[in-house]
């Protein structure tokens, strides 16, 4: 028995029972962090495909970056309590089950049927992986996928200023400090020293 | 390498329906959310399964295009969860009928 199907029989139940628990789960912050659990499988499952980069960039962008948002807007909206399942529709949940069994055999079949995938044998990958993962994954991406790549950094600038301009509060929904005019009578009288004071502007010295 | 690559894809099919069964049941704008991003890593792990498989690294590309698409996503959907609260006070799905009579 070689290491990586041990592996892949010590991890993959514990990513399928992770990602179970998380869509069951009460707490917004266990599911969140079950999430996290997930991710670090699917990181290992990476890195037994040959694939250390993404092994890395799943770590710091999913269970780092993305997880930090949600726990970030889980605690400031406060909706950490309890979300009961049961107060829906009683077919919802069996349809979505049916739903899924059928999404599994689908994919079982594509896989042992369709192709039969399974049964060629695999490529040499480290020679596809020459001078490490990173190194031939940046040849394909800045060369061949170039130009999709450069389209990722306007996605990424689009997302950001989209996101502030969600987030800020609208100018309306702030509280007014105009003044009305027709109090304009009981303020100070203008050229006064009071209504200076008020206004918050120093009379111009006479030269 | 001795685990069939069809084992990673099975995998990635179950983790795929419990994203969708997800998104379909809860009623949690933000677990509606994390039930997406489930699904979104489940097809990477295709994605790279696939890869190893071909013997090519197109696949890894692709994956990480959709981890880049992901965060993207993220940040606006969460922005998005965050004004519909501070309207609502409220995350569920159901409130959001703004476009209804």
């Amino acid at each position: 028995m070689h290491a990586d199907l041990v592996v892949f029989w010590v991890i993959a139940p514990i990513s399928v029972l992770s990602g179970v628990a998380m869509v069951l789960a009460r707490n917004a912050v266990h599911a969140a962090l079950l999430l996290i659990v997930n991710f670090f499988t699917l990181a290992v499952f990476f890195l037994v495909l040959g694939s250390p980069f993404l092994f890395v960039v799943q770590i710091i962008v999913y269970a780092g970056a993305i997880m930090v948002l949600f726990l970030f807007v889980i605690m400031l909206l406060g909706v950490a309590q309890q979300t009961p399942l049961r107060d829906q529709m009683k077919a919802q949940p069996v349809l979505a089950g049916l739903l899924g069994a059928g999404l599994v055999a689908e994919v079982i079949l594509a896989v042992r049927i369709g192709l039969g995938f399974h049964r060629k044998p695999l490529a040499n990958f480290a020679l596809v992986n020459r001078g490490g993962n990173t190194h031939a994954l940046a040849s394909v991406l800045f060369n061949r996928y170039f130009f999709p790549f450069e389209v990722t950094s306007v996605l990424l600038i689009v997302a950001a200023i989209g996101a502030m301009l969600h987030g800020r509060r609208r100018i309306e929904e702030e509280e007014t400090i105009d003044v009305p005019a027709e109090d304009a009578d009981a303020g100070p009288e203008p050229g006064s020293p009071t209504y200076y004071a008020a206004v918050g502007t120093e009379p111009e010295a006479p030269s | 390498m001795s685990t069939p690559i069809s084992y990673f894809v099975l995998v990635s099919a179950l983790l795929f329906t419990t994203g969708t069964v997800g998104v379909l049941v809860r009623k949690n704008a933000l677990l509606i959310f994390m039930s997406v991003e489930l699904q979104l890593n489940a097809v990477n792990l295709a994605l790279v399964a696939f890869s190893r498989q071909a013997g090519n690294l197109t696949g890894q590309v692709l994956a990480f295009f959709s981890m880049v698409v992901a965060a993207a996503e993220v940040v606006v959907g969460l922005a998005i969860i965050v004004s519909l609260y501070r309207k609502r006070h409220s995350a569920d799905v159901d409130d959001a009928r703004f476009l209804k009579w």
